[in-house]
Protein backbone atom coordinates (compact mmCIF):
# COMPACT_ATOMS: atom_id res chain seq x y z
CA UNK A 1 0.00 0.00 0.00
CA UNK A 2 1.56 3.45 -0.93
CA UNK A 3 2.56 5.49 2.37
CA UNK A 4 -0.06 7.39 3.12
CA UNK A 5 0.02 11.36 3.42
CA UNK A 6 1.27 12.32 6.70
CA UNK A 7 -1.35 12.59 9.66
CA UNK A 8 -4.43 11.40 7.56
CA UNK A 9 -6.55 8.60 9.63
CA UNK A 10 -7.52 5.95 7.44
CA UNK A 11 -10.97 4.52 8.56
CA UNK A 12 -11.04 1.27 6.25
CA UNK A 13 -7.80 0.22 5.91
CA UNK A 14 -6.78 -2.13 2.98
CA UNK A 15 -4.16 -4.80 3.01
CA UNK A 16 -4.12 -5.33 -0.66
CA UNK A 17 -0.08 -5.86 -0.98
CA UNK A 18 -0.12 -8.69 1.50
CA UNK A 19 -2.96 -10.77 0.76
CA UNK A 20 -2.51 -13.97 -0.74
CA UNK A 21 -2.25 -14.50 -4.66
CA UNK A 22 -5.67 -14.67 -5.68
CA UNK A 23 -6.60 -16.96 -8.65
CA UNK A 24 -8.56 -15.37 -10.95
CA UNK A 25 -10.25 -17.35 -13.48
CA UNK A 26 -11.10 -16.03 -16.91
CA UNK A 27 -14.13 -16.31 -18.96
CA UNK A 28 -13.66 -18.16 -21.85
CA UNK A 29 -15.08 -16.74 -25.35
CA UNK A 30 -17.39 -19.84 -25.86
CA UNK A 31 -18.65 -19.50 -21.84
CA UNK A 32 -22.36 -19.78 -23.56
CA UNK A 33 -21.71 -22.90 -25.44
CA UNK A 34 -21.12 -24.93 -22.16
CA UNK A 35 -24.53 -24.62 -20.93
CA UNK A 36 -28.19 -24.65 -22.50
CA UNK A 37 -29.63 -21.73 -20.84
CA UNK A 38 -26.88 -19.63 -21.81
CA UNK A 39 -26.99 -21.09 -25.89
CA UNK A 40 -30.87 -20.14 -24.62
CA UNK A 41 -30.39 -16.94 -24.28
CA UNK A 42 -27.68 -16.06 -26.86
CA UNK A 43 -30.29 -17.84 -29.33
CA UNK A 44 -33.14 -15.42 -28.02
CA UNK A 45 -30.78 -12.49 -28.15
CA UNK A 46 -30.17 -13.74 -31.78
CA UNK A 47 -33.16 -13.99 -32.79
CA UNK A 48 -33.70 -10.30 -32.66
CA UNK A 49 -31.81 -10.51 -36.42
CA UNK A 50 -34.40 -12.54 -37.79
CA UNK A 51 -36.98 -10.09 -36.67
CA UNK A 52 -35.35 -7.56 -37.97
CA UNK A 53 -35.90 -9.66 -41.61
CA UNK A 54 -39.14 -10.20 -41.40
CA UNK A 55 -39.83 -6.91 -40.62
CA UNK A 56 -37.39 -5.10 -43.67
CA UNK A 57 -38.99 -8.56 -46.17
CA UNK A 58 -43.23 -7.06 -45.42
CA UNK A 59 -41.51 -3.40 -46.00
CA UNK A 60 -40.46 -4.80 -49.09
CA UNK A 61 -43.63 -6.33 -50.03
CA UNK A 62 -45.37 -3.61 -49.11
CA UNK A 63 -43.65 -1.64 -51.24
CA UNK A 64 -43.70 -3.85 -54.08
CA UNK A 65 -47.82 -3.94 -53.88
CA UNK A 66 -47.31 -0.12 -54.03
CA UNK A 67 -45.48 -0.47 -57.25
CA UNK A 68 -47.75 -2.33 -59.03
CA UNK A 69 -48.66 -5.63 -59.98
CA UNK A 70 -45.91 -6.17 -62.38
CA UNK A 71 -43.41 -5.20 -59.13
CA UNK A 72 -45.13 -7.67 -57.12
CA UNK A 73 -45.14 -10.32 -58.84
CA UNK A 74 -41.15 -9.93 -59.14
CA UNK A 75 -40.97 -9.78 -55.37
CA UNK A 76 -43.30 -13.06 -55.13
CA UNK A 77 -40.97 -14.88 -57.82
CA UNK A 78 -38.05 -13.57 -56.19
CA UNK A 79 -39.64 -15.15 -52.42
CA UNK A 80 -40.19 -18.70 -54.48
CA UNK A 81 -36.00 -18.73 -54.14
CA UNK A 82 -35.32 -22.10 -52.36
CA UNK A 83 -32.25 -19.55 -50.73
CA UNK A 84 -35.26 -17.08 -49.55
CA UNK A 85 -37.48 -20.06 -48.80
CA UNK A 86 -34.99 -21.40 -46.67
CA UNK A 87 -34.13 -18.32 -45.00
CA UNK A 88 -37.83 -17.95 -44.33
CA UNK A 89 -37.94 -20.97 -42.66
CA UNK A 90 -35.08 -19.80 -40.14
CA UNK A 91 -36.45 -16.73 -39.73
CA UNK A 92 -40.06 -18.37 -38.56
CA UNK A 93 -38.51 -20.64 -36.16
CA UNK A 94 -36.50 -17.59 -34.67
CA UNK A 95 -39.85 -15.03 -34.75
CA UNK A 96 -41.48 -18.08 -32.80
CA UNK A 97 -38.66 -18.61 -30.09
CA UNK A 98 -38.52 -14.47 -30.10
CA UNK A 99 -42.27 -14.19 -29.14
CA UNK A 100 -42.75 -17.17 -26.76
CA UNK A 101 -39.47 -16.38 -24.70
CA UNK A 102 -40.53 -13.20 -24.40
CA UNK A 103 -43.83 -14.03 -23.68
CA UNK A 104 -42.63 -16.19 -20.97
CA UNK A 105 -40.59 -13.25 -19.47
CA UNK A 106 -42.93 -10.43 -19.89
CA UNK A 107 -44.76 -11.23 -16.40
CA UNK A 108 -41.67 -11.34 -14.49
CA UNK A 109 -41.04 -7.86 -15.64
CA UNK A 110 -44.38 -6.65 -15.39
CA UNK A 111 -46.03 -8.41 -12.12
CA UNK A 112 -49.49 -7.66 -11.94
CA UNK A 113 -51.22 -7.20 -8.65
CA UNK A 114 -55.38 -7.83 -8.13
CA UNK A 115 -56.93 -7.63 -5.06
CA UNK A 116 -53.51 -6.92 -2.74
CA UNK A 117 -52.00 -10.32 -4.31
CA UNK A 118 -49.74 -10.74 -7.43
CA UNK A 119 -51.56 -12.28 -10.32
CA UNK A 120 -50.15 -16.12 -11.38
CA UNK A 121 -47.51 -15.58 -14.00
CA UNK A 122 -49.31 -17.98 -16.41
CA UNK A 123 -52.59 -15.52 -16.29
CA UNK A 124 -50.00 -12.58 -17.02
CA UNK A 125 -48.72 -14.21 -20.07
CA UNK A 126 -51.92 -15.50 -21.25
CA UNK A 127 -53.47 -12.25 -22.91
CA UNK A 128 -50.16 -12.32 -24.82
CA UNK A 129 -50.28 -15.68 -26.15
CA UNK A 130 -54.33 -14.92 -26.80
CA UNK A 131 -53.75 -11.57 -29.00
CA UNK A 132 -51.09 -13.28 -30.46
CA UNK A 133 -53.54 -16.44 -31.53
CA UNK A 134 -56.67 -13.85 -32.63
CA UNK A 135 -54.58 -11.65 -34.72
CA UNK A 136 -52.28 -15.20 -36.35
CA UNK A 137 -55.70 -16.32 -37.27
CA UNK A 138 -57.37 -12.99 -38.49
CA UNK A 139 -54.59 -12.92 -40.77
CA UNK A 140 -54.68 -16.00 -41.46
CA UNK A 141 -58.47 -15.69 -42.46
CA UNK A 142 -58.06 -12.38 -44.26
CA UNK A 143 -55.31 -14.53 -46.95
CA UNK A 144 -57.03 -17.47 -46.96
CA UNK A 145 -60.68 -15.47 -48.63
CA UNK B 1 -22.46 -50.62 4.42
CA UNK B 2 -22.87 -47.12 2.63
CA UNK B 3 -22.96 -46.86 -1.22
CA UNK B 4 -19.61 -44.98 -2.08
CA UNK B 5 -19.60 -42.02 -4.43
CA UNK B 6 -16.37 -40.18 -5.78
CA UNK B 7 -16.10 -36.34 -4.80
CA UNK B 8 -13.65 -34.31 -7.01
CA UNK B 9 -13.01 -31.25 -5.53
CA UNK B 10 -11.19 -28.09 -6.84
CA UNK B 11 -7.68 -27.08 -5.10
CA UNK B 12 -6.42 -24.37 -5.04
CA UNK B 13 -3.42 -23.31 -2.85
CA UNK B 14 -1.82 -19.83 -3.22
CA UNK B 15 1.54 -20.50 -1.81
CA UNK B 16 1.96 -23.72 -4.23
CA UNK B 17 -0.01 -23.26 -7.27
CA UNK B 18 -0.66 -21.51 -10.01
CA UNK B 19 -4.03 -22.55 -11.11
CA UNK B 20 -6.56 -24.85 -9.21
CA UNK B 21 -6.48 -28.69 -9.53
CA UNK B 22 -8.65 -31.21 -8.68
CA UNK B 23 -8.52 -33.62 -6.22
CA UNK B 24 -11.04 -37.11 -5.95
CA UNK B 25 -12.15 -37.89 -2.46
CA UNK B 26 -14.26 -41.44 -2.13
CA UNK B 27 -17.55 -40.36 0.09
CA UNK B 28 -20.11 -43.00 1.72
CA UNK B 29 -23.50 -42.12 0.77
CA UNK B 30 -26.26 -41.52 3.55
CA UNK B 31 -29.74 -40.74 2.57
CA UNK B 32 -30.03 -37.33 4.48
CA UNK B 33 -26.06 -36.42 3.71
CA UNK B 34 -25.77 -33.30 1.87
CA UNK B 35 -22.68 -32.33 -0.70
CA UNK B 36 -21.70 -30.22 2.61
CA UNK B 37 -21.86 -33.45 4.63
CA UNK B 38 -19.88 -34.87 2.50
CA UNK B 39 -16.62 -31.69 2.56
CA UNK B 40 -16.99 -32.14 6.58
CA UNK B 41 -16.51 -36.36 6.32
CA UNK B 42 -13.10 -35.36 3.41
CA UNK B 43 -11.92 -32.69 6.51
CA UNK B 44 -12.58 -34.79 9.14
CA UNK B 45 -11.18 -38.64 7.74
CA UNK B 46 -9.28 -37.64 4.91
CA UNK B 47 -7.88 -34.51 4.25
CA UNK B 48 -7.80 -31.46 7.16
CA UNK B 49 -6.12 -28.80 4.55
CA UNK B 50 -9.37 -28.76 2.49
CA UNK B 51 -10.76 -25.73 2.90
CA UNK B 52 -14.41 -23.78 2.70
CA UNK B 53 -16.97 -21.83 4.18
CA UNK B 54 -20.06 -22.97 5.74
CA UNK B 55 -21.59 -21.88 9.06
CA UNK B 56 -25.68 -22.47 9.36
CA UNK B 57 -26.05 -25.71 7.14
CA UNK B 58 -30.17 -25.08 7.00
CA UNK B 59 -29.91 -22.23 4.07
CA UNK B 60 -29.77 -19.48 6.31
CA UNK B 61 -26.49 -18.17 6.22
CA UNK B 62 -25.36 -18.20 2.51
CA UNK B 63 -21.91 -19.07 3.25
CA UNK B 64 -22.04 -22.60 1.62
CA UNK B 65 -22.43 -21.52 -2.24
CA UNK B 66 -20.34 -23.44 -4.63
CA UNK B 67 -20.39 -25.00 -8.10
CA UNK B 68 -21.65 -28.71 -7.96
CA UNK B 69 -21.68 -29.74 -11.30
CA UNK B 70 -21.05 -26.62 -12.76
CA UNK B 71 -24.55 -25.66 -11.09
CA UNK B 72 -24.27 -22.70 -8.27
CA UNK B 73 -25.56 -24.88 -5.61
CA UNK B 74 -26.15 -23.93 -1.60
CA UNK B 75 -24.30 -26.91 -0.74
CA UNK B 76 -26.10 -27.46 2.82
CA UNK B 77 -29.35 -28.07 0.43
CA UNK B 78 -27.89 -30.31 -2.17
CA UNK B 79 -28.31 -34.12 -1.37
CA UNK B 80 -25.63 -36.57 -2.43
CA UNK B 81 -28.13 -38.64 -3.32
CA UNK B 82 -29.52 -36.74 -6.03
CA UNK B 83 -26.38 -37.58 -7.96
CA UNK B 84 -25.74 -40.88 -6.78
CA UNK B 85 -28.64 -42.02 -8.29
CA UNK B 86 -26.82 -41.74 -11.99
CA UNK B 87 -23.36 -43.23 -11.12
CA UNK B 88 -22.28 -40.12 -11.77
CA UNK B 89 -19.08 -38.49 -9.95
CA UNK B 90 -19.88 -34.78 -7.83
CA UNK B 91 -17.31 -32.37 -9.05
CA UNK B 92 -17.69 -29.14 -6.37
CA UNK B 93 -15.59 -25.95 -7.52
CA UNK B 94 -15.89 -22.73 -5.94
CA UNK B 95 -18.14 -20.34 -7.05
CA UNK B 96 -17.69 -19.06 -10.89
CA UNK B 97 -16.63 -15.35 -11.35
CA UNK B 98 -15.13 -14.87 -8.40
CA UNK B 99 -11.70 -14.47 -7.34
CA UNK B 100 -10.21 -17.73 -5.48
CA UNK B 101 -8.50 -17.38 -2.29
CA UNK B 102 -8.15 -21.02 -1.21
CA UNK B 103 -9.65 -24.09 -2.76
CA UNK B 104 -13.55 -23.56 -2.50
CA UNK B 105 -12.92 -20.26 -0.62
CA UNK B 106 -13.84 -17.18 -2.71
CA UNK B 107 -13.07 -13.49 -2.31
CA UNK B 108 -16.15 -11.44 -1.34
CA UNK B 109 -14.67 -7.74 -1.47
CA UNK B 110 -16.09 -6.57 -4.43
CA UNK B 111 -19.37 -8.62 -3.83
CA UNK B 112 -19.12 -6.46 -0.58
CA UNK B 113 -18.42 -3.07 -2.04
CA UNK B 114 -20.58 -3.55 -4.65
CA UNK B 115 -23.70 -4.10 -1.95
CA UNK B 116 -22.71 -1.09 -0.31
CA UNK B 117 -23.50 0.90 -3.28
CA UNK B 118 -26.80 -0.26 -4.31
CA UNK B 119 -27.49 1.17 -0.26
CA UNK B 120 -29.49 -1.87 1.04
CA UNK B 121 -30.79 -0.11 4.32
CA UNK B 122 -33.96 1.98 4.91
CA UNK B 123 -33.35 6.03 3.88
CA UNK B 124 -35.24 8.21 5.67
CA UNK B 125 -35.69 12.17 5.23
CA UNK B 126 -36.24 12.71 8.24
CA UNK B 127 -36.29 9.96 11.08
CA UNK B 128 -39.61 9.61 13.54
CA UNK B 129 -38.90 10.49 17.02
CA UNK B 130 -38.96 7.43 19.27
CA UNK B 131 -41.88 7.90 20.88
CA UNK B 132 -43.89 7.63 18.02
CA UNK B 133 -43.98 4.28 17.84
CA UNK B 134 -42.41 2.30 14.90
CA UNK B 135 -42.92 2.44 11.04
CA UNK B 136 -46.29 0.89 10.54
CA UNK B 137 -46.80 -1.37 7.25
CA UNK B 138 -49.93 -2.64 6.01
CA UNK B 139 -49.80 -6.96 4.54
CA UNK B 140 -50.23 -5.47 1.38
CA UNK B 141 -47.30 -3.40 1.53
CA UNK B 142 -45.00 -5.66 3.14
CA UNK B 143 -46.10 -7.81 -0.01
CA UNK B 144 -44.81 -5.39 -2.60
CA UNK B 145 -41.19 -5.83 -1.45
CA UNK B 146 -41.21 -9.43 0.74
CA UNK B 147 -40.45 -11.74 -1.81
CA UNK B 148 -36.83 -9.85 -2.56
CA UNK B 149 -36.01 -9.40 0.83
CA UNK B 150 -35.13 -12.76 1.34
CA UNK B 151 -31.96 -12.70 -0.01
CA UNK B 152 -28.83 -14.53 2.04
CA UNK B 153 -26.23 -12.85 0.22
CA UNK B 154 -24.68 -16.13 -0.66
CA UNK B 155 -23.97 -15.05 -4.31
CA UNK B 156 -25.12 -17.62 -6.00
CA UNK B 157 -26.69 -15.46 -8.62
CA UNK B 158 -23.36 -13.76 -9.26
CA UNK B 159 -21.83 -17.19 -10.47
CA UNK B 160 -24.49 -17.81 -12.22
CA UNK B 161 -25.00 -14.69 -14.02
CA UNK B 162 -22.45 -14.59 -17.59
CA UNK B 163 -22.76 -10.74 -17.18
CA UNK B 164 -20.74 -10.21 -13.89
CA UNK B 165 -18.10 -12.38 -15.45
CA UNK B 166 -18.15 -10.28 -18.50
CA UNK B 167 -17.98 -7.11 -17.06
CA UNK B 168 -16.57 -6.95 -13.82
CA UNK B 169 -18.27 -3.35 -12.91
CA UNK B 170 -21.98 -4.60 -12.93
CA UNK B 171 -23.53 -4.37 -9.76
CA UNK B 172 -25.10 -7.52 -10.00
CA UNK B 173 -28.21 -9.57 -9.51
CA UNK B 174 -28.33 -9.38 -5.54
CA UNK B 175 -27.12 -6.00 -4.98
CA UNK B 176 -29.93 -4.87 -7.39
CA UNK B 177 -32.72 -7.15 -6.24
CA UNK B 178 -31.88 -5.72 -2.82
CA UNK B 179 -31.85 -2.01 -3.86
CA UNK B 180 -35.38 -3.00 -5.32
CA UNK B 181 -36.46 -4.26 -2.26
CA UNK B 182 -35.55 -0.94 -0.41
CA UNK B 183 -37.00 0.87 -3.20
CA UNK B 184 -40.91 -0.92 -2.69
CA UNK B 185 -40.71 -0.47 0.89
CA UNK B 186 -43.12 2.08 2.26
CA UNK B 187 -41.06 2.95 5.23
CA UNK B 188 -38.25 3.59 2.65
CA UNK B 189 -37.74 7.47 0.79
CA UNK B 190 -34.02 6.69 -0.48
CA UNK B 191 -35.26 5.99 -4.16
CA UNK B 192 -33.89 8.75 -5.78
CA UNK B 193 -30.50 8.20 -3.68
CA UNK B 194 -30.10 5.04 -5.83
CA UNK B 195 -31.02 5.96 -8.41
CA UNK B 196 -27.37 7.15 -9.60
CA UNK B 197 -26.23 3.68 -8.98
CA UNK B 198 -28.96 1.77 -10.43
CA UNK B 199 -30.20 3.33 -13.81
CA UNK B 200 -26.53 3.52 -15.06
CA UNK B 201 -24.91 1.12 -17.60
CA UNK B 202 -23.02 -0.96 -14.51
CA UNK B 203 -26.55 -0.91 -12.77
CA UNK B 204 -29.88 -2.13 -14.45
CA UNK B 205 -28.83 -1.23 -17.99
CA UNK B 206 -26.11 -4.00 -17.64
CA UNK B 207 -28.58 -6.59 -17.41
CA UNK B 208 -29.10 -8.23 -20.47
CA UNK B 209 -32.34 -10.48 -18.90
CA UNK B 210 -30.10 -14.02 -19.13
CA UNK B 211 -32.59 -15.11 -15.72
CA UNK B 212 -30.29 -17.45 -14.68
CA UNK B 213 -30.25 -15.53 -11.28
CA UNK B 214 -33.78 -15.97 -10.98
CA UNK B 215 -33.51 -19.48 -11.67
CA UNK B 216 -30.22 -20.50 -9.34
CA UNK B 217 -31.89 -18.12 -6.54
CA UNK B 218 -32.30 -20.88 -3.35
CA UNK B 219 -34.50 -18.53 -1.69
CA UNK B 220 -36.66 -17.48 -4.75
CA UNK B 221 -35.96 -14.02 -5.06
CA UNK B 222 -36.07 -13.22 -8.52
CA UNK B 223 -33.68 -10.81 -9.19
CA UNK B 224 -34.37 -10.75 -12.37
CA UNK B 225 -37.41 -9.65 -11.96
CA UNK B 226 -36.53 -6.80 -9.68
CA UNK B 227 -34.24 -5.85 -12.34
CA UNK B 228 -36.66 -5.91 -15.45
CA UNK B 229 -38.92 -4.39 -12.84
CA UNK B 230 -36.68 -1.30 -11.90
CA UNK B 231 -35.92 -0.91 -16.02
CA UNK B 232 -39.78 -0.21 -16.07
CA UNK B 233 -39.90 2.23 -13.32
CA UNK B 234 -37.20 3.96 -14.31
CA UNK B 235 -38.02 4.59 -18.15
CA UNK B 236 -41.50 5.77 -16.51
CA UNK B 237 -39.69 8.07 -14.60
CA UNK B 238 -37.79 9.46 -17.16
CA UNK B 239 -40.95 9.90 -19.72
CA UNK B 240 -42.90 11.68 -16.85
CA UNK B 241 -39.69 14.13 -16.53
CA UNK B 242 -40.32 15.10 -20.11
CA UNK B 243 -44.11 15.63 -18.92
CA UNK B 244 -43.96 16.90 -15.87
CA UNK B 245 -40.59 18.34 -15.92
CA UNK B 246 -40.63 19.75 -12.10
CA UNK B 247 -43.11 17.65 -10.41
CA UNK B 248 -42.95 14.31 -11.57
CA UNK B 249 -40.59 12.49 -8.33
CA UNK B 250 -43.71 14.38 -6.37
Amino acid sequence: MPAGNAGTVKSAPQYTKYHPRWYRPRVSVYWWLGEWHYLKFILRELSSVFVAICVVETLLLIRALSNGVEAYASFVHTLRNPLVVLLNIISLFFVVFHSVTWFNLAPSAMPVRMGGKRVPDVLVAAPSYGAWLMISAFIAWVVLQ
Amino acid sequence: MAEKITIEVARYSPERDTEPHFQSYQVPVHKEWVVLDALNYIKDTQDGTLTYRWSCRMGICGSCGMMVNGEPKLTCATFLSTYSNVGAKIRVEPLRYFPIVRDLVTELGDFLAKLKKAKPWLIRKQEMPLSQGEYLQKPEQLDQYKQFSMCINCTLCYAACPVVGLDPVFIGPAALALAQRYNLDSRDEGAAERTAQLAHPDGVWGCTFVGECTRVCPKHVDPAGAIQQYKLASVVAWLKSFVMPRGHES
